[in-house]
C-alpha cells in the first residue's frame, strides 16, 4: 500500500492565485485596525558624525502628531535583542541598536520617529524636527576600513573587523602549488546590491494594555522567530505575543528578522497603547535597510598541464556596512564550499568581515554567490591559459556520479552530485558545438560574442540549530476536508499549492480539498520559516509524514468497515477500497465522520478523530543540489550594452513538485542575476551618500531586457 | 496642510464622494478612502507600475497623480476588471494557467496594464508584449510566465 503520485510533478494551477489577480491579497499596508496610527522616520543625512542636539518641539506641536520617539524613550524598554540561533554565548555577535543614540554611522541610520494621525503628517512632522549632527570623515570601502588609523565605525571597538575566519592549516595546499606547473591568481569582486522586494517591509503593531499581549501582522518570512525574539525584546512571556504574516509580496532574504525600524514600531505601541504601522517607502528600502554583495574574493588555483585541479585558496574580503543582519555573513558557508561540484584534493580559505559606514549586509538570495563568481572565472582563466575550452576543463574536473560519495577537503561531504549530468545536459540544450562555431564565424564578422559556462553545488534545506526542524498538522474533518498547518511562511514559493499536492497524494484526496495554512504563531506549528532554502524539503517533509499518520489511520478504520487487510486497500479520489474493486468502499468522510462522531465504533486502538502532527527533520544538516548555467551574449562595439542571446539552467533540485513553480523559482533568480550584474548597483559616494535610492537610478531589469530562459531538469530522488 | 478639498469620481462602476486634502494622491484615495486595496503602492515615484489603474480607459499610475486630478474621471481597478460572478477574466485567467505570478504583489498592475495593452493591440509579437509589459517590474517572475500569459491570452480575447 503505498501513495499514489497524482499531483506531485504535476503543473497544478495555484491555490493563492485567484487572491492575487482580483486584488484581493491581503498585505500588511492593506491591514488597518481602529485607531492606527502611523510612523515616519528621521534619518540621518551623514554617514558619520556626532548628533549635537536634538529639538522636537516643533515637530510634535504638528497636528495630528502624538508623539516624537528619540533612543532614551525606546531603549529603557528594550530587553535582549538577539534572534534565534545567535547570542553572545556563541560568539556569535554583532553591534545593535533601535535609534541612534549620540552619533550616526551611516546615512539613512534613524534618529528619531514620529507616530501621527497619517502618514502624510507623521512627514510634515519629520521635516519640522530639528537635528544638528557634526559630520565626521567616514570610512566606505572595506580595504581602506581595514587600515590602521582608519575610522571607526562603531566607536569604543578596537578595529572595524567584526568576523575572522582565519583559514587552518594550508600545509597541503602550500605542499601542491610548489610543485604545480600552473598556478594562476586573481581577484574578483561584486559590487553592493539592494535587496528589492517589490513589497517593501511593513508592520502593524498593537499592545493591548488590559490584557498585556502584542499583537503583530508583520511582513516577514518567519513569523515564529519574530514572537520569540519580540518577546525576548520586551521582556514579557512567549503567550503574550501573537505574529501573523499575512501575504508578503517577496522578500529574498531580507525579512527574516525585524528590522530596527520594525522594532520600533513594537516599542511605540507598548508605549502609546494604540495600534502602530510603519510600511517603508522605497527610497528607505534602497537607502537604509539590508544590502548585498559588496564582497571579493582571491582565488588561487594550480593545476596540472591536462587542467586537472590540484589546489585551490579562496581569500574573502566581505563589507557588513555598519549593521549587518543576523547571519549575514556568508563566509561560514563560502570556506566551506567554495571548491564547489569540483574534484579539489587541497584547499586553503580566509575571510574577513568589515564595518563600514554604509547600510549593513543582509542574507540575499544566495548570500555567497561570490564564491561561485570567483572560482567559476578563475577556472576561464586556467582555460585560456592551456588553451582549453572551459566546458572541456569542468569536464576534466566535474565530480561524477561514480566517485560519490565525496569529501572536500573543507569537510563538505557530497552523498548525491548531478553537476557532471547537468554540464552535460545544458551543453546538449544549448547546442554548445554549434555555438562556439558559430563564436567563430561571428567574431570573424567583427562581432564580441562570449559563452559563460558555469556550475554550482547549492547547500539547501539547512537543518541545524534553530533551523532544524519543520512541523505540520494535517487533519481531516467530518466532511473529509484536509486542513495542513505548517510551519514554512512562503512568500510567493507557492506552498500553498506544493504543500497541498505532496498532502493530496498521501491522503488520496483532490488537491483541491486541502488547503494549506501558514503564517500564524497561534495557529501554525513554530519553525524557522523560509530561509536556507529549505521549506519545500523540510516543511514539505513534515507535512507529508502527518499526512501519512493520517492515512494510516484512515486505512485502518476503513479495513475495519469493510472487512479487509489494510494492506489490500487504496485510496483513490477520496474513495477507499480494496484495490482493483471501487465498487465498494467507504469514502474519506465516511470514515472521517465515524472518527469523530462514533468513537466507541473504531476499531481497537484507534484514537478518535482524524489528525496527524510530525515534526521533520532530513538526515543531514544540507541537502545538496546542483546546477549547470550556460549563456551567449554579445557586447555592441558602440554602446557597451550587452545582449543575452541564449540562457540555458539544468538543475538537479530533487524530485519536482510541480514543474512550473520550480521553473519560476529558476526564471526569478536569474533575472536577479542579470539584473545584478548588468543593471543593479546600489552604489555610495566617498563621503558615504547613496547615489541610487530611486527606481529611476537603481535599475531592475523589465521584460524588455531580459532572454527566453530555457530549461532541463535532472531529477534525483 | 491645504483644506480638504471635495472630490467626485466613479470607481468601478460605482460614483465616490469624499473630501481630501489636495496632496492625497489617487492611489491612497483608492486603497484608503474606497477601500479597494488591490492598488498596490511598490515605489511611489512611478517606476513599478504596481499602482496601475484605468483613469477614462488609458492605463496610469495612480502614485503619480492627485485624488484631485481624477475629478469627474471614471477609474477602473484591478477589482473592477473582475468578473462579479467571482470568476477570473481571461487576461486573470492566463496569468493562473502560464503561471505569470509568485508573491502577487505586482500582479494588479499587470492585470490593469495588460487589460489596456490587448484592448489597444488584441495580436501583439513576442516583442511587441515585451515592450507593453516594460512599464512594470516584477522581481519573483523572471517574466517568463508574464510574457506566456499574454501570449496566452491575445489568443483568447
Amino acid at each position: 500500500m503505498t501513495a499514489g503520485a497524482r499531483f506531485v510533478g504535476q503543473r497544478v494551477a495555484r491555490r493563492e492565485d485567484a487572491r492575487f489577480l482580483t486584488g484581493r491579497g491581503q498585505y500588511v499596508d492593506d491591514l488597518t485596525l481602529p485607531g492606527t496610527l502611523h510612523v515616519a522616520f528621521a534619518r540621518s543625512d551623514v554617514a558619520r558624525g556626532r548628533i549635537t542636539s536634538v529639538d522636537t518641539t516643533a515637530a510634535a506641536a504638528v497636528p495630528g502628531v502624538v508623539a516624537v520617539l528619540v533612543a532614551s524613550d525606546l531603549d529603557r524598554l528594550t530587553g535582549e535583542h538577539f534572534v534565534d540561533g545567535e547570542s553572545p554565548d556563541l560568539g556569535y555577535t554583532r553591534p545593535f541598536c533601535v535609534l541612534a543614540d549620540g552619533d550616526v554611522r551611516f546615512v539613512g541610520d534613524p534618529m528619531a520617529m514620529v507616530v501621527a494621525e497619517s502618514r502624510y503628517i507623521a512627514e510634515d512632522a519629520v521635516d519640522a524636527l530639528d537635528i544638528v549632527v557634526d559630520p565626521e570623515d567616514p570610512v566606505i570601502d572595506p580595504g581602506r576600513a581595514l587600515e590602521d588609523g582608519a575610522p571607526l565605525v562603531h566607536p569604543g571597538s578596537s578595529s572595524n573587523l567584526l568576523y575572522e575566519l582565519p583559514g587552518g592549516d594550508t600545509g597541503p595546499f602550500d605542499d601542491a602549488i610548489a610543485s604545480a606547473p600552473v598556478v594562476v591568481t586573481e581577484t574578483f569582486r561584486q559590487h553592493r546590491y539592494a535587496t528589492v522586494p517589490l513589497e517593501t517591509r511593513g508592520i502593524l503593531a498593537s499592545w493591548d494594555p488590559g490584557a498585556g499581549e502584542l499583537s503583530v501582522w508583520t511582513s516577514t518570512q518567519g513569523p515564529h522567530g519574530a514572537r520569540l525574539y519580540l518577546a525576548r525584546l520586551l521582556g514579557i512571556d512567549d503567550s503574550q505575543v501573537r505574529v501573523v504574516m499575512p501575504d508578503v509580496g517577496g522578500s529574498f532574504g531580507l525579512k527574516m528578522h525585524p528590522s530596527r525600524e520594525e522594532i520600533a514600531v513594537v516599542l511605540a505601541t507598548r508605549i502609546l497603547g494604540r495600534p502602530v504601522k510603519w510600511i517603508q517607502d522605497r527610497r528607505e528600502n534602497l537607502m537604509s535597510d539590508h544590502h548585498a554583495r559588496e564582497d571579493d574574493v582571491t582565488m588561487t588555483v594550480a593545476v596540472d598541464d591536462e587542467g586537472t585541479i590540484l589546489a585551490l585558496k579562496a581569500e574573502f574580503v566581505e563589507s557588513c556596512g555598519a549593521y549587518p543582519a543576523a547571519f549575514s555573513s556568508a563566509t561560514p558557508f563560502t570556506t566551506m564550499i567554495f571548491p564547489g561540484p569540483y574534484r579539489v584534493p587541497a584547499c586553503a580559505a580566509s575571510a574577513r568581515t568589515v564595518h563600514t559606514n554604509t547600510a549593513g549586509r543582509g542574507s540575499y538570495r544566495g548570500p555567497w554567490m561570490i564564491e561561485t563568481v570567483g572560482r567559476e572565472q578563475v577556472l576561464d582563466r586556467v582555460a585560456a591559459r592551456l588553451g582549453m575550452d572551459p566546458l572541456d576543463l569542468r569536464r576534466r574536473n566535474v565530480i561524477g556520479e561514480h566517485e560519490l560519495p565525496y569529501a572536500l577537503p573543507t569537510g563538505v561531504f557530497y552523498d548525491q552530485m548531478t553537476a557532471a549530468a547537468t554540464l552535460e545536459q545544458a551543453a546538449e540544450l544549448i547546442g554548445y558545438e554549434h555555438l562556439r562555431e558559430q563564436q567563430k564565424a561571428w567574431r570573424a564578422e567583427g562581432r564580441l560574442v562570449g559563452i559563460g559556462v558555469s556550475l554550482l553545488a547549492e547547500p539547501s534545506a539547512m537543518a541545524f540549530g534553530w533551523m532544524a526542524t519543520d512541523g505540520a498538522t494535517v487533519r481531516i474533518g467530518p466532511n473529509g476536508r484536509a486542513d495542513v498547518l505548517t510551519s514554512a511562511a512562503g512568500h510567493g514559493q507557492s506552498l500553498e499549492t506544493t504543500i497541498a499536492q505532496v498532502v493530496a497524494d498521501e491522503l488520496g484526496i483532490d488537491v483541491s480539498h486541502v488547503r494549506v495554512l501558514q503564517g500564524d504563531t497561534d495557529a501554525a506549528p513554530t519553525g524557522p520559516g523560509t530561509g536556507g532554502s529549505r521549506s519545500a524539503v523540510i516543511a514539505g517533509g513534515a507535512a507529508q509524514q502527518a499526512a501519512l499518520e493520517v492515512r494510516t489511520r484512515m486505512i485502518a478504520i476503513a479495513a475495519n468497515e469493510l472487512e479487509a487487510s489494510p494492506g489490500d486497500l487504496e485510496i483513490v479520489d477520496g474513495h477507499i477500497h480494496v484495490v482493483g474493486t471501487p465498487a465498494r468502499g467507504v469514502t474519506v468522510a465516511d470514515v472521517a465522520r465515524k472518527a469523530y462522531y462514533e468513537p466507541s465504533n473504531l476499531p481497537a486502538g484507534q484514537a478518535p478523530g482524524l489528525e496527524g502532527h510530525a515534526r521533520y527533520t532530513p538526515g543531514s544538516p544540507v541537502t545538496w543540489s546542483n546546477a549547470c548555467h550556460i549563456c551567449q551574449v554579445e557586447v555592441d562595439r558602440e554602446t557597451g550594452k550587452v545582449g543575452i542571446l541564449r540562457y540555458v539552467v539544468s538543475e538537479d533540485c530533487g524530485v519536482m513538485i510541480n514543474p512550473n513553480v520550480v521553473e519560476g523559482q529558476i526564471a526569478g533568480g536569474v533575472v536577479q542575476g542579470i539584473g545584478g550584474v548588468l543593471y543593479e548597483h546600489m552604489a555610495y559616494d566617498d563621503a558615504g551618500n547613496p547615489l541610487t535610492t530611486t527606481f529611476m537610478d537603481y535599475l531592475l531589469p523589465t521584460a524588455t531586457e531580459v532572454p527566453v530562459i530555457e530549461y532541463g531538469h535532472i531529477e534525483t530522488p | 496642510m491645504a483644506d480638504p478639498t471635495a472630490v467626485t469620481m466613479t470607481v468601478n462602476g460605482q460614483q465616490r464622494r469624499a473630501l481630501v486634502e489636495p496632496r492625497k494622491t489617487l492611489a491612497d484615495f483608492l486603497r484608503e478612502d474606497c477601500a479597494l486595496t488591490g492598488t498596490h503602492l511598490g515605489c511611489e515615484h512611478g517606476v513599478c507600475g504596481a499602482c496601475t489603474v484605468l483613469l477614462d480607459g488609458e492605463a496610469v499610475r495612480a502614485c503619480l497623480l492627485f485624488a484631485v486630478q481624477a475629478e469627474g474621471g471614471d477609474v477602473t481597478t484591478v477589482e473592477g476588471l473582475t468578473p462579479p460572478d467571482g470568476g477570473l477574466s481571461p487576461i486573470q485567467e492566463a496569468f493562473r494557467e502560464a503561471h505569470g505570478l509568485q508573491c502577487g504583489f505586482c500582479t494588479p498592475g499587470f492585470i490593469v496594464s495588460v487589460t489596456a495593452f490587448l484592448r489597444d493591440n488584441p495580436s501583439p509579437t513576442d516583442d511587441e508584449i515585451r515592450e507593453g509589459l516594460s512599464g512594470n517590474l516584477c522581481r519573483c517572475t523572471g517574466y517568463q510566465g508574464i510574457v506566456n500569459a499574454v501570449r496566452l491570452a491575445s489568443g483568447r480575447e
